[in-house]
């Protein structure tokens, strides 16, 4: 599915300081019935943003004005858990196009690749920067380059690079996905295939 | 060059290498359900792409099915809607479709090694993290998201750097009550939820070797739950037996061609991991965990720990144990259970639910429990009956439902209400899996059992 071109993303941010963010935190199951890929933002953090008669809890960050933004600030090990893609589609309609974490979950960090979300993994010194400067002033702004791999806070000029694989960065920037790429190569894969044992 | 099981059948699929990008991995088998597939075949709806290979994936409806009842019509028009779509995209494509009702049904998991669909030194995904079951019998077998059910629709394929490779040993025997699940939530307790992400496990040692084909396929199912894209043990004699005349496994002369290659499915004794653990199977205890992730797991008999003594931040912890209604320094013994649920693809098999019975013969459902079990397939089903296993477990006031991933992940009715208390044979304990507001110890059938004859958390070895 086509997505937004990734360049240069400077934006707010959204800090959520926990640790194994886990998926079903992020969307839970029964929200998973749809048959679309459509209106998931509505439900991102169903549990933690609204209380059980759907009253948003004003705890919780999604739901305080003062923060916002295209990136979300999550702690390590985020997007642990099920394999649902609908997790990272949460977080794209939302509005997210961005998600940073001092670690992130194999299978959540590989479906944000594969829909147009960048994860960007600092180092956790560098995470806790992010964190205090936001909450010291939720106006902080932060420019994630992806040609230059880089993460900068811009009230400070404190910068980090992160790594990418050089062909997800390509996919990114041009907003193109793997099964362009496998189309392009199916008489190989048939070849391949005509040489297996199963 | 030495390598390891992973690397030989790893390499031995690989279409291309991309330079600085992920290899094209070739996938034998792809099993699908009804709630991480719509959204791709919408995908190649829209390109116009046809399937390209609709023999090698299978289909299974099981995360969103009712677990009474099944013969009539699904209640919740939004459930009945995505099993009508599995059932309209498996016919428009000519993949082979199990659904609701059919004699094949069950849990993905489940249902892929009772029929021969998985095999050693295969690649098989789906959908579902928990599809490193497979990885029992050494194929490598992992989750996707959507994105990658649609390539594999698409071009047998996926995109995937190749992972690092992790070792765990564990060496030794098993002490009484003491099951897979145990040993499962052991390493995990030891890793972290976190401690395998980026590697590919092999269980090696004398515990997974004297481990039956069903233990093995619990102790991969949970890999993903320290963070292991998938786990996998060496094909030996017991893999072998256990796959012989199924229906999808080769037969005749096939038969022997395959084993003679299966058999060559071993980590070369030279070859090297990147990381690897030993521990010692008798130092095991029946485990359960007190939090909300499965890395949050103590020995029965042990006290909840101390913020002091955890990696990782107090603030995670404390919300954790606050959600659990649970205090540091507690015993586990004694705590109150409303639910006990057993079943999913980590413990819903025929042997789990010997085990069960076993401890509950002779004896009776404590009153004040709600007890939910839950065959992962039609054939568990048939043989829970065919073994008398029904008559036991209905004499000690139990009842059986019909197979589905149920209250694993809550999306049917199956759901413990709020604040209640869950002994659970699942895999995940996370705020909310279980319901909203609902409270999960994860745990083996033993101890699931222990719990649904005494309505508190008990050991059970003292009632075996």
């Amino acid at each position: 599915m086509a997505y937004d071109k990734f360049n240069i993303l400077t934006s707010t941010a959204v800090p959520l300081p926990i640790e194994n963010v886990d998926t079903d935190q992020i969307i839970p199951a029964r929200f998973l019935k749809a048959t679309k890929r459509e209106g998931f933002g509505d439900n991102l953090f169903r549990d933690w943003r609204y209380n059980s008669d759907n009253t948003p809890k004003s705890d919780f960050v999604l739901n305080n004005p003062v923060y916002g933004g295209k990136i979300l600030v999550g702690g390590k090990n985020f997007g642990s858990g099920s394999s649902r893609e609908h997790a990272a589609w949460a977080v794209y309609d939302y509005g997210f196009r961005c998600v940073v974490s001092s670690f992130f979950a194999d299978i959540f960090k590989n479906n944000c690749l594969n829909i147009g979300v960048l994860p960007v993994q600092v180092s956790p010194e560098f995470l806790e920067k992010i964190f205090s400067a936001v909450f010291a002033d939720p106006q902080t702004q932060l420019e994630v380059n992806l040609p230059e791999q880089s993460i900068t806070l811009l009230s400070t000029g404190e910068r980090e690079s992160f790594d990418i694989s050089p062909y997800k960065k390509d996919n990114l920037s041009n907003g193109f996905d793997d099964i362009d790429y496998l189309q392009n190569i199916k008489g190989e894969i048939q070849t391949f295939a005509s040489t297996l044992p199963f | 060059m030495s390598k390891t099981l992973f690397d030989k059948v790893w390499d031995s699929h690989v279409v291309r290498k991309i330079e600085g990008g992920p290899d094209v991995l070739f996938i034998d088998r792809h099993l699908i359900h009804e709630v991480t597939s719509p959204v791709a075949f919408l995908g190649l709806k829209n390109r116009g792409i046809k399937v390209l290979y609709p023999e090698r994936t299978f289909a299974t409806a099981d995360h969103n099915t009712p677990t009474i009842n099944q013969h009539l019509p699904v209640a919740d028009p939004l459930s009945a809607n995505q099993l009508k779509a599995l059932e309209e995209n498996a016919n428009n494509y000519g993949i082979r479709h199990w659904g609701l009702g059919h004699q094949k049904n069950g849990i993905v998991h489940v249902i892929g090694p009772e029929n021969g669909i998985t095999q050693p030194g295969a690649t098989i995904v789906c959908g579902d993290s928990h599809t490193s079951t497979h990885g029992a019998f050494g194929a490598i077998a992992f989750g996707i998201g959507t994105s990658e059910v649609e390539m594999v629709l698409a071009s047998q394929c996926i995109m995937q750097p190749k992972p690092k490779k992790m070792r765990i040993n564990v060496t030794g025997s098993l002490n009484k009550g003491v099951t897979p699940k145990d040993v499962a939530l052991f390493i995990i307790s030891q890793l972290t939820t976190s401690g395998a992400t980026g590697y590919f496990v092999e269980y090696a040692g004398e515990v997974f070797e004297k481990m039956s084909m069903e233990g093995r396929m619990t102790v991969c199912n949970l890999s993903i739950e320290m963070g292991a894209r998938g786990g996998m043990i060496a094909p030996d004699q017991t893999t072998f037996e256990y796959i012989k005349d199924r229906e999808f496994t080769p037969k005749g002369e096939a038969w022997d061609k395959a084993m003679a290659y299966w058999k060559t499915l071993k980590t070369d004794s030279d070859a090297v991991f990147d990381k690897e653990f030993t521990f010692d199977g008798s130092s095991i205890e029946p485990m359960i965990t007190y939090g909300t992730n499965p890395g949050m797991g103590i020995g029965i008999s042990n006290h909840i720990p101390n913020a002091s003594e955890i990696e990782g931040g107090v603030a995670t912890y404390e919300k954790s144990l606050g959600y659990m209604g649970f205090h540091e320094g507690e015993s586990m013994i004694g705590k109150k259970v409303d639910y006990v649920f057993v079943g999913s693809c980590t413990n819903g098999r025929i042997e789990d639910f010997r085990a069960f019975t076993s401890l509950v013969k002779g004896k009776k459902k404590a009153e004040d429990v709600t007890v939910w079990l839950v065959p992962g397939s039609h054939i568990v089903e048939e043989q829970i009956k065919k073994e008398g296993l029904l008559d036991v477990l209905t004499e000690a006031g139990f009842t059986l439902r019909q197979p589905g991933c149920s209250a694993c992940l809550a999306m049917n009715d199956d759901k413990v209400p709020a604040g209640k208390y869950a002994v659970s044979t699942s895999n995940r304990n996370f705020e909310g899996r279980q319901g909203p507001g609902a409270r999960t110890m994860l745990a083996s059938p033993l101890v699931a059992a222990a719990a649904a004859v005494t309505g508190v958390v008990t050991d059970p070895r003292t009632l075996i």
